[in-house]
C-alpha cells in the first residue's frame, strides 16, 4: 500500500536555562495509507513534541514530514489531533461541537447527528460537555474530528485521562468507530497494550533524546485477546525493549 | 418541596434576626440618649413614605439610576472590545497598558474639579465619572481572560482551519464571556459607589444629592439615614441582576463545576 504519511529524519532540540537540549535524533518511519501505527516510548521522551511536529504544531531543526507526498508545515483538517487532555469547547452544545469544523455547512447539522450517532451519543446532541462524563467527551472529541473527514487522526495519548475501566471500554469503542470509518492513525501512548490492542504496528522509541529502537508488526486479527499466549509475548517484547 | 420552604426560611432567620437586633438597639440607644437631631428608625420610614408620597425620593432614585446606567454602558461598550484587543494583540498590550495602569488607581473623585471645569455641573459630569471608574474593571478582566484561554482550545480551533471571524465568534469570545461578566459586576458596583459621590457636589437631584440636601436644609437625619438605605438596597439589586448574567447557558460550563 502507497505510504499516506512521511516523516523523514527530525530531528529536534530546545534551548533552556542549562544551555541546549536534544530531544529527537533522526526519526524516520512511514504510515500507510489506512494503517494504525502506534508509537510507544518512555515518559517525558519526546512523544508528544513528535506529534506537535508530525501534525504541524511545531517546526522540526532538521528533516521533514510529508502527506501524500506534500511536505506539511501548518495544521491543516487533513489531520485532526485528540489529545490527552481535549478540546471538547465547554460553551457549544454536543452538536455545536461537532458542526464546528464544517464552516457553516447547509447540512452541517445532519452530517453533525450522523456522527453523534456514530459514536453512541445519540440523544446528547443538545447537551453541553460539562453535563456528560469524561467517555462521553472523549466520543464527542472523536465525533467531532470524524465530521471534518480527515485523512489522518493524530491521537497523543486520548485515552490516558480517563479511568482503567473507561479506557479499556474506548478502545474498544475506537476500534469499532475506525472499522466503520477507516482513517490512518496514529497514536502515540505510554500504554504497551494500547498499542497493541489498536495498532497494525508499534513503534519503539528510546529514551531522550528520542529515535527509533524497534518496531513490530501487530499481526494479529481483530477482535484480539489481550489474554492469549501471542498478545501477551508481543507485550513482553516490547517492554523488554523500553528496559522493563 | 415543604421541605425545601422550610429549609430556605430556616436560612432567612439568622440574617434577619441580626437586621432587627441592630434596629432594636439603634433605636433604644436614640430614645436612651434624647437625641433631638438623631433619628430612631420609625423616624426614619416615615421620613421615606413622606418623600415616596410627594414623588421626589422616585425623580432621584431615577436621576442616580439614569446617570450609572448611561456611564456604565457607555464604559462597557467601549471596554469590552478594548480587553479584547488588548489580549489578543501583544502590541497592544505593551502600548496601552502602562497608561491604563496609571490612570486606574486615581480615584473618580480626584477627576471631580476637571469634570465640573469640562463638563459643568449637569448630568454629563457625574456621567463621565461613572463611565472612567466602570471602564478599568472590565478592560483589565477581559484583557486577563483572553490571556488565560487554555492552549488546547485556540489549537483545536487551529487544526480545524476556522476563519478568524470564527474563531473570534465561537472560541475566544466565549471563552472570555465569564471574565467579563466578572469585570462587569465589578465595574457596576464601582459605578453605583461614585455616583453617589459624584451628585453630592452641585446637582439638584439623585440620590447623593438627597443626602447633601436633607442635611443642609434642615438637619433631615431621617431622610440621610433613607437615602443611605435605599443606596444600599439598590446596589444589592443592581449586584443580584449581573448575577442572573452568570446563570446563563453559555456561561454556565465556567460555573459548573
Amino acid at each position: 500500500m502507497r505510504d499516506k504519511l512521511d516523516v523523514k529524519g527530525i530531528t529536534k532540540g530546545f534551548v533552556t536555562d542549562k544551555g541546549p537540549l536534544e530531544v529527537i535524533r533522526k526519526i524516520d518511519f512511514s504510515v500507510a495509507d489506512g494503517e494504525f501505527v502506534a508509537v510507544v516510548g518512555p515518559s517525558g521522551c519526546g512523544k508528544t513534541t513528535l506529534l506537535n511536529i508530525i501534525a504541524g504544531f511545531d517546526l522540526p531543526d532538521a528533516g521533514q514530514v510529508t502527506v501524500d507526498g506534500a511536505a506539511m508545515h501548518a495544521p491543516s483538517p487533513r489531520g485532526i489531533v485528540i489529545s490527552q487532555q481535549g478540546s471538547v469547547f465547554p460553551w457549544l452544545t454536543v452538536r455545536g461541537n461537532l458542526m464546528f469544523g464544517l464552516n457553516g455547512r447547509a447540512d452541517g447539522r445532519t452530517i453533525a447527528d450522523h456522527y453523534a450517532a456514530l459514536v453512541g451519543l445519540k440523544g446528547f446532541e443538545q447537551a453541553y460537555p460539562h453535563e456528560l462524563s469524561g467517555g462521553m467527551l472523549k466520543r464527542v472529541e472523536v465525533a467531532r474530528a470524524l465530521v471534518v473527514k480527515p485523512e489522518i487522526l493524530y491521537m497523543d495519548e486520548p485515552l490516558a485521562a480517563l479511568d482503567a475501566l473507561t479506557r479499556f471500554r474506548m478502545r474498544i469503542e475506537l476500534l469499532r468507530i475506525l472499522s466503520e470509518e477507516r482513517r490512518t492513525s496514529l497514536l502515540v501512548t505510554h500504554d504497551v497494550e494500547e498499542a497493541i490492542h489498536m495498532a497494525d504496528r508499534v513503534v519503539v522509541l528510546s529514551a531522550r533524546p528520542t529515535s527509533i529502537q524497534a518496531t513490530y508488526r501487530v499481526p494479529f486479527a481483530h477482535p484480539r485477546k489481550l489474554g492469549s499466549p501471542e498478545v501477551l509475548g508481543l507485550k513482553e517484547t516490547i517492554l523488554r525493549e523500553l528496559g522493563l | 418541596m415543604t421541605v425545601r420552604l422550610a429549609q430556605t426560611l430556616g436560612r432567612a432567620v439568622p440574617p434577619l434576626a441580626l437586621v432587627a437586633l441592630l434596629l432594636g438597639v439603634w433605636w433604644v440607644v436614640v430614645v436612651e440618649s434624647e437625641s433631638v437631631i438623631f433619628p430612631t428608625p420609625w423616624q426614619v420610614v416615615t421620613g421615606t413614605l413622606e418623600i415616596a408620597h410627594q414623588g421626589t425620593l422616585w425623580a432621584h432614585i431615577g436621576s442616580s439610576l439614569f446617570r450609572v446606567g448611561s456611564g456604565f454602558l457607555l464604559a462597557t461598550a467601549l471596554a469590552i472590545p478594548l480587553g479584547l484587543v488588548m489580549g489578543w494583540v501583544a502590541g497592544a498590550y505593551r502600548t496601552l497598558n502602562p497608561i491604563l495602569q496609571i490612570l486606574r488607581p486615581i480615584s473618580p473623585i480626584a477627576w471631580i474639579p476637571l469634570a465640573i471645569l469640562w463638563f459643568g455641573v449637569g448630568d454629563v459630569s457625574p456621567i463621565f465619572l461613572i463611565f472612567l471608574s466602570s471602564l478599568f474593571p472590565t478592560v483589565v478582566q477581559t484583557t486577563a481572560g483572553v490571556h488565560t484561554i487554555e492552549r488546547q482550545y485556540l489549537r483545536a480551533a487551529e487544526n480545524f482551519g476556522v476563519s478568524r471571524y470564527k474563531l473570534f465568534r465561537q472560541v475566544v469570545i466565549p471563552a472570555v464571556l465569564p471574565q467579563i461578566i466578572v469585570g462587569m459586576r465589578i465595574s457596576l458596583g464601582v459605578a453605583w459607589l461614585v455616583v453617589v459621590a459624584a451628585e453630592m457636589i452641585a446637582l439638584k437631584s439623585g440620590l447623593g444629592y438627597l443626602i447633601m440636601d436633607s442635611r443642609n436644609a434642615g438637619n433631615r437625619y431621617d431622610l440621610v439615614i433613607a437615602a443611605m438605605a435605599i443606596i444600599g438596597l439598590i446596589g444589592l439589586m443592581l449586584d443580584s441582576a449581573m448575577r442572573r448574567l452568570e446563570m446563563l447557558k453559555i456561561v454556565r460550563w465556567r460555573y459548573a463545576r
